[in-house]
């Protein structure tokens, strides 16, 4: 039931946003966000928008996975 | 350079990076427990079972919302489904759950108005549109799917509905482990908490249960490394001893959850004791609406009968929930029950773990 795949706000009404997933236009519920603005990916549950990923955050954990793996490769590399 | 939050999480480099890493701390036997149905079914689907060393092993934990819902739950929803001016409205894996003696889908081939609906915003309109009816919405699901019902019935509340009902079967997730705990003859090594589940609720929600049975638990993410990274980290908990509450989805899970989806949540609906299929009761698990909203309560407002309840004979849903069995050890998986013509809703719903095995397990 949960559908995991983040999608971009394109455009927000009276509390309703429009989603863009996979090139597909959806409407959402953003009665459940604080403050979701136009651009913001969120997370959607059955036709409500339940989180807007912090962008920051998520660069800080791919280069957190990019830099674990070099790490990996070069110990494999050392032996 | 943008990020999609997607296929970033998809690359094989870092997924190999982080698999070497587990074989290289792995040394003693692991069992892990994904709580959540999506877990079970991104983690057959991702492959990762198969890179895996065969000192980690995975059991599916009571994270698939149908699946836990209980017997009388499903025996009632036929039973209002068959009132005659009643439409009933649920998402779609419901439908072939069987009840005891019948299912919504065969009560739907029988002529009774039901309809799949993808949110409550859609059942809304369908109330709207039949002012004569009495519209009732299913709930089932857990933390992830309670604050959208909430808000629908919020919602009615506003615009003067007097013809909308939820029949309230959700649940919560902390209960439930501790009640897995608890379990004799379980044995949990770590959890991986379900990731969408802990964007409303938070890593804090879990603080109690970890203080309680000091386990190592991370909230993990659904793609290929948010479930990879978690794993990792549980590995390396185990092998060093030092179990702790991790949250390995930061970019979706925060510390606090959604305030304002707990706040409807809370508003709305009074956490109760209420029975898990294959666990029992559970207390303080399930979620009810509150008195200020009864006249939206379908359990309360709509007379309907149920036939006696019984379980599926035979299916052995309840420890395949609880991690004691996996599927290939029911003597019914694959024989009598197959996707096609389910004995039990583990083999129903998409996310149920006998499903997931028959789809993509070998033997
Ligand atoms: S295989 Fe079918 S009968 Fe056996 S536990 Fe799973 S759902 Fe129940």
């Amino acid at each position: 039931m949960c559908l995991a795949i983040p999608s971009k706000i394109i455009k927000i009404e009276n509390n309703m946003g429009t989603i863009d997933v996979d090139g597909v236009k959806r409407e959402t519920s953003l009665l459940l966000l604080e403050d979701a603005k136009v651009g913001d990916y969120v997370i959607v549950h059955a036709g409500f928008a339940l989180h807007k990923i912090d962008e920051s955050v998520a660069r800080e954990t791919l280069q957190l996975l990019k830099e674990a793996a070099a790490l990996v490769d070069k110990e494999n590399a050392d032996g | 350079m943008t990020i999609k939050h997607i296929e970033e999480y998809r690359d094989p480099e870092i997924s190999r990076a982080i698999v070497d890493r587990i074989k290289k701390v792995s040394r003693r036997k692991v069992r892990l427990m994904e709580v959540c149905g999506t877990h079970t079914m991104s983690i057959f689907r991702s492959g990762i079972r198969a890179l895996l060393p065969e000192t980690i092993s995975f059991l599916s934990g009571p994270g698939c919302p149908v699946c836990v819902t209980d017997q009388k739950e499903i025996d009632a929803f036929i039973g209002l489904a068959r009132v005659d001016d009643v439409i009933v409205t649920t998402f779609g894996d419901l439908m072939r759950v069987p009840g005891t003696d019948s299912s919504l889908q065969k009560e739907r081939a029988n002529g009774m108005d039901i309809r799949i609906v993808y949110s409550t915003f859609d059942a809304l309109e369908i109330a709207r549109k039949n002012p004569d009816k009495k519209v009732v919405f299913l709930g089932v699901g857990f933390e992830t799917t309670a604050p959208t019902i909430a808000a629908s019935i919020i919602s009615a509340k506003e615009a003067k509905l007097d013809n909308f009902f939820v029949f309230s079967a959700h649940k919560i997730v902390p209960p439930a482990l501790d009640a897995l705990m608890q379990t004799k003859d379980v044995k949990i090594d770590g959890f991986i908490l379900p990731g969408h589940v802990s964007v409303i609720i938070g890593t804090k929600a879990y603080l109690p249960f970890f203080g309680k049975y000091k386990i190592p638990c991370v909230v993990a993410g659904f793609e290929p490394s948010d479930i990879l990274q978690p794993i990792s980290i549980l590995v390396e908990q185990i092998e060093s001893g030092n179990p702790e509450l991790i949250n390995g989805y930061p970019r979706a899970v925060t510390f606090d959850g959604n305030g304002k989806a707990q706040k409807i949540m809370e508003d709305v609906f009074e956490t109760v004791d209420v029975v898990w299929r294959g666990i029992g009761v559970i207390p303080k698990s399930g979620l009810k609406i509150r008195k200020r909203f009864s006249s939206f309560d379908a359990e309360k407002m709509i007379e309907f009968s149920a036939p006696e309840s019984k379980d599926p004979k035979g299916c052995a849903c309840g420890e395949i929930l609880t991690g004691l069995k996996i599927p290939p050890e029911c003597p019914l998986y694959k024989k009598l029950c197959t996707p096609i013509d389910p004995v039990g809703p583990c083999m129903v719903s998409s996310e149920g773990t006998c499903a997931a095995y028959y789809r993509y397990h070998n033997g």
